[in-house]
C-alpha cells in the first residue's frame, strides 16, 4: 500500500524529449513505472526509445492512453503553462519537477488546479516514489525499500540522505513525497500527513522541513489534533542567517518568523519527535514503532 | 534580487505614482551639483541593499548645496550592514503632513499577493505589526482579477478620510499593484506614503524586490542588478551558477542540494564547529562548478577546513571528484580537505580521488566530525 501513486499509476511525461525529461523517463521505466505517454509539442506521432508514444498535447495523450498522472520537466518559463495544461486535461495528480518557476505564475496555477479538484505536487520538487510500485520524478529508486514508514519533505538530496539512512537501518517506506522548496506549492505537509494517516500500510511518518513559512508549525498542530500514528521530524537551517534565501526560494527567515527553533518548538509542543541530526530520525522511528 | 530605491522609484514613476524628482550621485561633487539644481533643502539618501539606512546615518537633510556635498562625502564613506555605500540619491525635501505605509508581498498561506496598508507609516512595518496590529490592514488579492477598484478604495479608506486623498491613494495602490505584477516583484513597498500640507498624496520612498526566477524573461529588470552593491564572493558564485552565502565560521562547506547544505551546516554546529558558508553546487554539476566553488571558499581567510558533502543523484560524484582534482592541481590547498560522497558513480569517484592521494568517506556524520576536529585543532563535540 502507498499514497498518491501505486502500481496502477499511468504516467505521462511532459517534456519527455528534453535533457532531464528523457534521462528520468528512462530511469522511471527501468524502475518499473508504467510510463504510458510523453508530450513534446511538434513531436506527436513519434516514439520515445521505441516504446513510449509521444503526443503534441496533454489532452490527446490522455484520450489515447488513459494517463492519470503527469510529471513535468519543462523549462521554468513554460512550466506554469504545462501544469495548467495537465489540469485542463483532467490529470488527477500533477507533479512539477522544474526548479525556478516564477512565484507569480504559481499564484495563478494554484487556484487553476484546485478549482478542478486535482492534486499538484511541487514545483521545484524531487517527485515521489512508492518503493516497489511506482517512481514519479527524480528520487533514486535504489536507495529506497518497501516498508511501512511514510516520508514527506521540502528537500531533495536531504530526503535521499534520510531515506538512505533509513534503508540502511532496514526501515522501508510506503511512499516518499518531496513537496518542494518553493514558497507556493501544490501540496503541503498536512495534505501528506492526512494521506499517510488514512493509508493502512503506513505505521509512522517522517516529516523533513526547513526554515521559512509556517507550514511545519501548522502540520505539527495537525499531528496533535488529527493523527494517531507517530510522527518524527527534522528541520534544516538551524544555522541559517535571517533574510537570506538559502538555495530554495521558500527557505528564508522573514524578520524573526520561520526559524528552525520556532518549528522545532512546534514539533516538541505537539508530540512530534524532534531529530537534532538526520541520523536521529532512525532511532526515533525505531522507538516509535516498537 | 534587490534593486535600489532610485531604481524602484523610476519603475513606480512609469506607472504614474507621484514621486518627487531625484538624481543619483556617486561623488560629493555630483551631489552638490544636483542639490544646487534643485535649490533649497534636499535629502541625501544612501543607496544600499539594507534596511535601517536612517538609523545607520545614511539619510540626511542638507539645507544648502555645500552641506549636501559634505553630507554626501560622509555617507559615501559608510558601510551599512556590511555593504559599502557607493551611491546617494539627492532629492528635494518635502513638507510632510502625515505618513502611511503601503506594500505588497506574496503571502505563502493564502498563496496570493497580499496588500498591507497602515496609517502608521515611516517606521518599520514589522514593528507596527507587532505593537499595534489594529493599525494594519491585510488584503489578499486574487491574481486572476487583480486589485479591483472597490478593493483599492477599501484599502484607501483605511488610510485616509478626506475623499480627495482616498481617491488619490486608491489610484496609487492600483498603480503599485501593476508595477508589482508587471515587473515580477516579490515585494513592492511605499514607506512613507505621505500627504503634503496642500493635501497631495505622494510616495517618498520606494522599495522593490524582484523574484530571481523572473529575471530570465525580464532582461530590462535583470539589467538593474548592481554588482558593486553585493559581496564579491556572492557575485562570483552566481556567475558560476552556484548558490553561495557567506557566514562567519571556519568550516567551508561544498554540498549538492539546498536542504542537505543547510543540514550539513547544522551538523557542523552540532559537532562544535561553525560553518563558513552555505554553498549549493546544484544538480547536474559540471567539474567547473566544483573548481569555482573551491576558488570562492579558499578566498575566505577564515576557512580552516573544507568539507565536501555530496549525495550523488543527477549530480555525478565522479564529476565532483574530477572538479576537486583539477582545482587542487591548479592551486594546491593550504587547508585540510574532508570529502564525503555517496551515490551515482561513487566507485569511479573514489578511484579518481585515490589516484591523486585523496580519500573519501561515505558517512555524513563521520565526515563532519572529522572536518570540525581539523578546524578546531582536534576537538569535536
Amino acid at each position: 500500500m502507498s499514497v498518491f501513486i501505486d502500481k496502477g499509476t499511468r504516467l505521462l511525461v511532459q517534456g519527455i524529449t528534453g535533457r532531464d525529461g528523457s534521462f528520468h523517463a528512462r530511469q522511471m521505466l527501468e524502475y518499473g513505472t508504467q510510463v504510458v505517454a510523453g508530450v513534446t509539442p511538434g513531436k506527436g506521432g513519434q516514439k520515445f526509445d521505441d516504446q513510449v508514444p509521444i503526443f503534441n498535447t496533454v489532452a490527446e495523450a490522455v484520450k489515447q492512453t488513459g494517463a492519470n498522472t503527469s510529471v513535468i520537466y519543462v523549462p521554468p518559463m513554460f512550466a506554469a503553462d504545462a501544469m495548467m495544461e495537465a489540469a485542463d486535461a483532467g490529470i488527477a495528480l500533477i507533479v512539477g519537477i522544474t526548479e525556478g518557476v516564477p512565484v507569480l505564475d504559481m499564484t495563478r496555477v494554484y487556484p487553476f488546479v484546485k478549482d478542478r479538484g486535482l492534486r499538484l505536487i511541487g514545483p521545484n520538487c524531487p517527485g515521489l516514489i512508492s518503493p516497489g510500485e511506482s517512481n514519479v520524478g527524480i528520487i533514486p529508486g535504489r536507495i529506497c525499500a518497501p516498508g511501512s514508514v511514510g516520508l514527506v519533505s521540502r528537500s531533495g538530496t536531504l530526503t535521499y540522505e534520510v531515506v538512505y539512512q533509513m534503508t540502511r537501518a532496514k526501515i522501508g517506506q510506503t511512499t516518499c513525497v518531496g513537496i518542494g522548496g518553493d514558497p507556493i506549492n501544490g501540496t503541503n505537509f498536512i495534505d501528506c500527513l492526512a494521506a499517510f494517516e488514512k493509508d493502512s500500510a503506513t505505521e509512522a511518518v517522517v516529516m523533513i522541513g526547513e526554515i521559512g513559512g509556517t507550514d511545519e508549525q501548522e502540520a505539527a498542530r495537525f499531528v496533535k489534533e488529527k493523527m494517531k500514528k507517530p510522527v518524527v521530524g527534522f528541520i534544516a537551517g538551524q544555522t541559517a542567517p535571517p533574510g537570506r534565501r538559502m538555495g530554495h526560494a521558500g527557505a528564508i527567515i522573514s524578520g524573526s518568523a520561520g526559524t528552525a527553533a520556532e518549528k522545532m518548538q512546534a514539533f516538541q509542543a505537539n508530540g512530534v519527535g524532534v531529530a537534532k541530526r538526520p541520523i536521529d530520525i532512525v532511532d526515533l522511528l525505531k522507538r516509535a514503532m516498537r | 534580487m534587490n534593486i535600489h530605491e532610485y531604481q524602484a522609484k523610476e519603475i513606480f514613476r512609469k506607472y504614474g505614482i507621484p514621486i518627487p524628482p531625484g538624481e543619483v550621485a556617486t561623488s560629493p561633487q555630483e551631489a552638490e551639483v544636483i542639490a544646487r539644481k534643485f535649490g533649497g533643502t534636499v535629502v541625501v539618501k544612501a543607496q544600499v541593499h539594507a534596511g535601517g539606512r536612517g538609523k545607520a546615518g545614511g539619510v540626511k537633510l542638507a539645507r544648502t548645496h555645500e552641506e549636501a556635498r559634505s553630507l554626501a562625502r560622509q555617507i559615501l564613506k559608510l558601510t551599512i550592514k556590511g555593504l559599502p555605500v557607493q551611491k546617494v540619491l539627492v532629492t528635494p525635501a518635502a513638507d510632510i503632513a502625515s505618513e502611511a505605509y503601503a506594500g505588497i508581498i506574496i503571502d505563502r498561506a493564502s498563496k496570493r499577493p497580499v496588500f498591507i496598508v497602515s496609517p502608521a507609516g515611516g517606521i518599520d512595518i514589522e514593528e507596527v505589526a507587532a505593537k499595534t496590529p489594529e493599525k494594519i490592514l491585510r488584503l489578499p488579492i486574487d491574481p486572476r482579477y487583480g486589485l479591483l477598484p472597490f478593493e483599492a478604495m477599501q484599502l484607501a479608506f483605511f488610510l485616509y478620510s478626506d475623499m480627495k486623498q482616498v481617491r488619490a491613494a486608491a489610484r496609487i495602490l492600483q498603480q503599485l499593484y501593476r508595477a508589482f505584477i508587471e515587473n515580477g516583484g516579490s515585494l513592492a513597498e511605499i514607506n512613507p506614503l505621505a500627504t503634503t500640507p496642500a493635501g497631495d498624496v505622494i510616495a517618498l520612498d520606494a522599495k522593490m524586490v524582484i523574484d530571481d526566477n523572473e529575471l530570465d524573461r525580464r532582461p530590462d529588470i535583470a539589467a538593474l542588478r548592481d554588482e558593486s552593491a553585493e559581496a564579491p564572493s556572492e557575485v562570483e558564485a552566481r556567475e558560476a551558477s552556484l548558490t553561495f552565502i557567506k557566514l562567519d565560521g571556519n568550516v567551508g562547506c561544498v554540498v549538492n542540494g539546498a536542504g542537505l547544505a543547510m543540514a550539513t551546516m547544522d551538523l557542523v554546529k552540532y559537532y562544535g564547529g561553525e560553518p563558513a558558508n552555505f554553498l549549493d553546487i546544484g544538480g547536474s554539476s559540471h567539474p567547473d562548478k566544483v573548481v569555482a566553488a573551491l576558488s570562492i571558499i579558499t578566498g575566505d581567510p577564515n576557512v580552516k577546513t573544507i568539507l565536501f558533502n555530496i549525495f550523488g543523484d543527477i549530480t555525478r560524484t565522479d564529476d565532483v571528484a574530477n572538479g576537486i582534482v583539477t582545482a587542487i592541481g591548479d592551486n594546491p590547498l593550504k587547508v585540510p580537505l574532508v570529502i564525503r560522497l555517496t551515490g551515482t558513480n561513487e566507485e569511479i569517484a573514489v578511484k579518481i580521488l585515490e589516484e591523486h592521494g585523496l580519500s573519501a568517506m561515505t558517512d555524513m556524520d563521520e565526515a563532519v566530525r572529522k572536518a570540525v576536529a581539523l578546524a578546531t585543532g582536534g576537538k569535536a563535540a
